[in-house]
């Protein structure tokens, strides 16, 4: 016998047939079912195999919870893994694979490991595979040979390789009332704040709204209940202030009632409309928050309580009543409380025969015995369920007495039944209130914890606080005719026969932790319930012990000889339930990303540039000219410099405007040098240090007033200088009348470089002379290009006459068009960072790569820059015993002695061994130097200065890359700097 | 968590940038007392509970913020314009 659809009843729409596939088989089922009941319709019983242990597992329950079917869904090369099967909705063409089986889900290699059980208890990986010796693999060695193996045992679903070609959305949302789940209470939570005017929000994880409304046999106001769920939808959607969120989830609850919340937006279609993402991920301010999530069963933990067809009881009523579907033929239900009765009568009355129902209490309610009448069950007071038997199905339980909270041993009695609907009590779902609240409070009479006090803008209701029955959920406006129910359980959380083997009891099915896991530690001292719990796993798989919580919790407790209440237990933490990693990332990604442009930038294309991206700007790299290699490119450009002109676009530099009174001795106390004596219309060299005596960055910083300085920065660094002086003026020093405004974007800059520069500006420049009078060395005129109005500073990064040219960002192309005219009689030649690197290379001039964020200025023989004549940030501590050490890493400059081409991290060491070791340093900064013809590169090494003149070798294992080198001076071209200064 | 910024409003934590610790006192500029200059650079009082501490509004108006928070609840206790409160701090 198997599951199979009942001849009528269900909400599904039987007219409408929808074809899927599982594991390549074709199968139909109808519109409204989830694939865990279509499964069910169409007679599979196992689903998938157990994580350790590779057990056939089934269908456990009908809701988020689910520990077991966990399936792949597949969509085209895409492939989705460890979804719960009760939580896909079946749409025609849904394609979905069983997981963690080897060859086949009905013949599974890996369930030899159940015939070794005791071996897998917990801690067996680390006891065997961390400590021995085997053979030459020592200790963790010998883990890391066989964690390949056991890693791909144990597990999960595999991930495609595929990129996700889904869309993903964000939303922000705003109300008042962040009504969280739908049922009877959640419902009139959201119908009460509707009616005030507030802007309500009703956030459901299921597809439809009215949770266990839908599929129970409760009347209210005259009306089924599921019809009252309808008119009482119908007349929240028409409201303009009531937003309805099907498929939402809501994960978790962060600061200021700001919550996440998923909304599967198309995952229950074949295809996605227009325009319509796959998940939509939500970020709700909330002004309070109505919890309404319910409550899970949870089942009684008993020996051989994984097989195919045992289910939660609230389950097997919903897949008969909600999808019309027979979990089984004949059924008996295992309770400790009232709840199962009706799930019984529910089931009968889709067609099951009810075998018995047994239950631990020795004497239950009138009502309960009517319930159990009507069904036609057996009912069996006093007893539990002590094993189970049947291969990849149930096929037969027995049971013996229970009493006391013990199995009394004799009379056993067999029962067949190819199903079993198990209540072990309800937990409330307070997943969200543990992440907004206090620690949970144990019930004594609920047998489970309660949710507890807030610390966040939060009112809990319905199922949720404790209340079960829909009359305590609706209140006192609606009449509500459904089964008294008691639904306080019997404190049995286990059945735990003693002196006879029968099978391995599952506390976590989707972990595979078994009762005497728990048991183990606790005897080896993993007592606590974090200890516990990361000991084991219990709870720590995808459903995150949502049903497993409670009866592991009170088995450490019964171990322990404390109430459950002092054990504890964990606290719930984001997310509730699995989060797509593309809604969280939504459009932040790929060519969504911002990028930044100079004002040149498609001339830099036309011209062939290869771009390279620095931080969110794209630069020039080199400019290829037909089949260059980038070496023959950045050479040809560099040498075109030194022999004529060059021009680069500049325009990525961070610019900011020092402006006010103060301005001048702000400067001085943020650069190491002098600021204050600067004349109006000149420039200086800059070196800025954080606190701690560490090299921060340098740039020029222009004088254009009294009163007036344009910073210059390092592109990098751009952000985080503007953000380096703001601090200063609003924290430190706020008596300082300075304003500092970014003006990065506001300026196009064009460095002209070379021999020839200052001829290509006297081609071009009106208004204003450039010879060395007019603008000496770290001057600065105004003029203008070809109408247009620019600054001009003479300075030099190459070590070239150079000059770099400043006007509006408007203005950019028109006047770098003009340069390159005027340049055109001197074969001006635009060039690159690797030109720019070279030169500066050639130069010893430091950068990023060498203010790295460890470097003093010592180290980069910057000390010159340091002023003694005023304080300034870092100051106090540059001079410390340890960056002051003989043996610091220092700037060198290294020429290869093998003519081969160095490559930055490569180490420096002094001798090669057979082992890579003994680095004194490393190269930052590489290149062909077309004025030397010889591979050069900067690097940090101990001593810096004194080993100029030694031999060394480079070391780079990673790129294979050794060979002798020397060390010299940084100052590799023009020491004397006559070049810049003619 | 919100901040309530003097110029913009309530704002989401996501526009701010913290800035640290605005409960130290940085030594006089000429001081070589490099204990005191150690201490302040380095040395970080690690409170469980109220903590006077600088946030930037670095997406919004980029003012620097002196909030007290409490580091057991994220509660913010107080938000002044850090240049204003550090201003009337240097009067006292």
């Amino acid at each position: 016998m198997s599951p199979r659809r009942a001849h009528n009843g269900g909400r599904i729409d039987r007219a409408t047939r929808l074809r899927f596939t599982f594991d390549g088989t074709a199968m139909t089922g109808h519109a409204g079912d989830t694939l865990a009941s279509a499964l069910l319709a169409n007679g599979i019983s196992v689903v998938g195999r157990s994580f350790k242990y590779h057990r056939p597992r089934g269908v456990f329950s009908a809701g988020i919870e689910e520990p077991n079917a966990l399936v792949t869904v597949i969509r085209g090369k895409l492939r989705e893994p460890n979804i719960p099967a009760t939580q896909i909705e079946l749409y025609d063409g849904l394609t979905v694979e069983s997981q963690n089986r080897f060859p086949s889900l009905s013949f599974d290699v890996g369930a030899l490991n159940s015939l070794a059980g005791n071996l897998f208890a917990a801690g067996f990986y680390y006891k065997t595979f961390m400590g021995p010796v085997v053979g030459p693999l020592k200790g963790t060695r010998f883990w890391m040979f066989c964690e390949h193996f056991i890693r791909r045992a144990a597990g999960l679903g595999r991930a495609g390789y595929e990129p996700d070609t889904d869309r993903y959305e964000k939303m922000y949302g705003f109300c008042d009332v962040l009504v969280v789940g739908s049922g009877p209470a959640g419902l009139m939570a959201a119908k009460r704040a509707a009616a005030t005017g507030k802007r309500v929000f009703l956030a459901e994880q299921e597809a439809e709204f009215g949770g266990t409304l839908r599929w129970k046999s409760a009347t209210i106001d005259g009306l089924p209940a599921a019809e009252w769920v309808a008119a009482t939808i119908a007349e929240l959607a028409t409201l303009p202030n009531v937003t309805l969120l099907p498929r939402t989830t809501v994960w978790g609850y962060y600061d200021d009632n700001a919550l996440g919340a998923l909304e599967r937006v198309s995952d229950h279609k074949a295809h996605a409309a227009i325009g319509e993402p796959r998940h939509r991920h939500w970020t709700i301010r909330a002004g309070d928050v109505v919890l309404a999530t319910g409550a899970f069963e949870r089942p009684i933990v008993f020996p051989g309580n994984d097989r195919p067809g045992i289910m939660l009881a609230s389950a097997a009523a919903r897949y008969a009543s909600e999808y019309g579907v027979l979990p089984g033929e004949r059924i008996a239900i295992f309770a400790n409380n009232d709840s199962a009765y009706e799930a019984a009568l529910a089931l009968k009355d889709a067609g099951a025969e009810i075998a018995a129902i047994i239950d631990v209490r020795a004497g239950v309610s009138l009502s309960a015995r009517e319930l159990a009448r009507e069904a036609g069950a057996e009912l069996l007071l006093g007893y539990a369920v002590t094993s189970t038997s049947g291969a990849r199905r149930l096929r037969e339980i027995e049971i013996q007495p229970f009493a006391d909270g013990k199995v009394k041993d004799g009379a056993t009695r067999a029962i067949v039944v190819d199903c079993l609907a198990v209540s072990g009590g309800w937990s409330p779902a307070i997943h969200l209130a543990s992440q907004a609240g206090h620690a949970p409070q144990w019930d004594e009479s609920l047998r489970a914890f309660l949710p507890p006090s807030p610390t966040q803008r939060w009112t809990g209701a319905g199922a949720f606080t404790g209340a079960f029955s829909a009359a305590a959920a609706l209140g006192d406006d609606h009449a509500v005719n459904e089964p008294e129910i008691e639904y306080e359980p019997a404190p049995v959380f286990e059945i735990h026969p003693t002196g006879k083997k029968s099978g391995k009891a599952f506390v976590d099915l989707q972990h595979d932790v078994t009762a005497s896991d728990i048991r183990l530690a606790h005897r080896e001292g993993f007592q606590s319930v974090e200890h516990l719990k990361r000991y084991t796993t219990l709870g720590m798989a995808t459903d995150q012990g949502k049903s497993s919580n409670v009866p592991g919790l009170a088995i450490m407790a019964a171990a322990r000889g404390l109430p459950i209440s002092e054990v504890g237990t964990t606290r719930f933490r984001p997310p509730f339930s699995a989060v797509s990693l593309g809604a969280l990332a939504a459009d932040r990604h790929g060519h969504f990303k911002p990028q930044r442009l100079t004002p040149m930038h498609d001339w830099h294309l036309a011209r062939g540039a290869r771009m390279y991206a620095a931080g969110l700007w794209y630069r020039p790299m080199i400019y290829g000219a037909g089949g260059e290699t980038v070496e023959q490119a950045y050479v040809r450009e560099a040498r075109a410099v030194r022999a004529s002109v060059g021009i680069v676009d500049v325009s990525t530099l961070g610019k900011i405007a020092v402006q006010g009174p103060d301005a001048a001795e702000f400067l001085d106390r943020v650069y190491t040098n002098m600021f204050s004596t600067l004349p109006v219309h000149k420039a200086r060299y800059g070196l800025m240090l954080r606190e701690e005596g560490i090299a921060f960055d340098d740039g020029t910083t222009w004088r254009l007033g009294e009163h007036d300085f344009l910073m210059t920065t390092t592109t990098a660094n751009a952000g985080k200088v503007m953000q380096h002086l703001e601090y200063y003026l609003d924290c430190v020093w706020p008596d300082l009348r300075v304003h500092v405004t970014s003006v990065t974007d506001e300026w196009a800059g064009a460095a002209v470089a070379g021999p020839n520069a200052r001829r290509v500006l006297e081609a071009c420049v009106e208004s204003t002379g450039v010879d060395n009078d007019a603008l000496p060395f770290m001057g600065i005129v105004r003029g203008e290009i070809a109408g247009a109005p620019v600054m001009i500073c003479r300075l030099s990064f190459s070590g070239e006459l150079a000059y770099e040219v400043y006007c509006g960002a408007g203005h950019g192309q028109h006047v770098w068009d003009a340069l390159m005219a005027a340049g055109q009689p001197f074969g001006i030649v635009p060039y690159g960072l690797e030109a720019l690197g070279t030169l500066r290379i050639e130069k010893g001039h430091v950068t990023g790569a060498e203010i790295d964020g460890r470097t003093s200025p010592r180290d980069l023989y910057l000390d010159w820059m340091l002023s003694k004549k005023k304080p300034y940030i870092g100051s106090a501590m540059v001079d410390r015993e340890g960056l002051v050490a003989p043996d610091r890493i220092s700037l060198v400059g290294i020429v290869a002695l093998d003519d081969r081409p160095l490559q930055g991290g490569g180490h420096i060491v002094e001798q090669l061994g057979e082992e890579p070791r003994g680095s004194i340093g490393h190269i930052t900064g590489f290149c062909f130097s077309p004025a030397l013809g010889k591979y050069i590169a900067l690097a940090l090494v101990k001593g810096g200065k004194a080993r100029h003149g030694q031999r060394a070798f480079v070391s780079d294992p990673v790129r294979n890359r050794y060979g002798p080198v020397e060390i010299v001076s940084h100052h590799f071209f023009d020491p004397e700097g006559s070049r810049m200064h003619g | 968590m919100l901040i309530a910024c003097p110029y913009c409003g309530p704002r989401d934590l996501s526009e701010f940038t913290y800035q640290g610790d605005a409960n130290r006192t940085r030594p006089h500029p000429m001081s070589n007392d490099q204990s005191a200059w150690n201490a302040y650079v380095y040395d970080r009082v690690n409170t469980a509970g109220d903590h006077r501490e600088f946030w930037q509004h670095s997406g919004g108006c980029r003012a620097h913020l002196a909030v007290v928070r409490s580091t057991l609840t994220h509660e913010i206790k107080s938000v002044a314009i850090a240049r204003e409160s550090m201003n009337r701090e240097a009067a006292k």
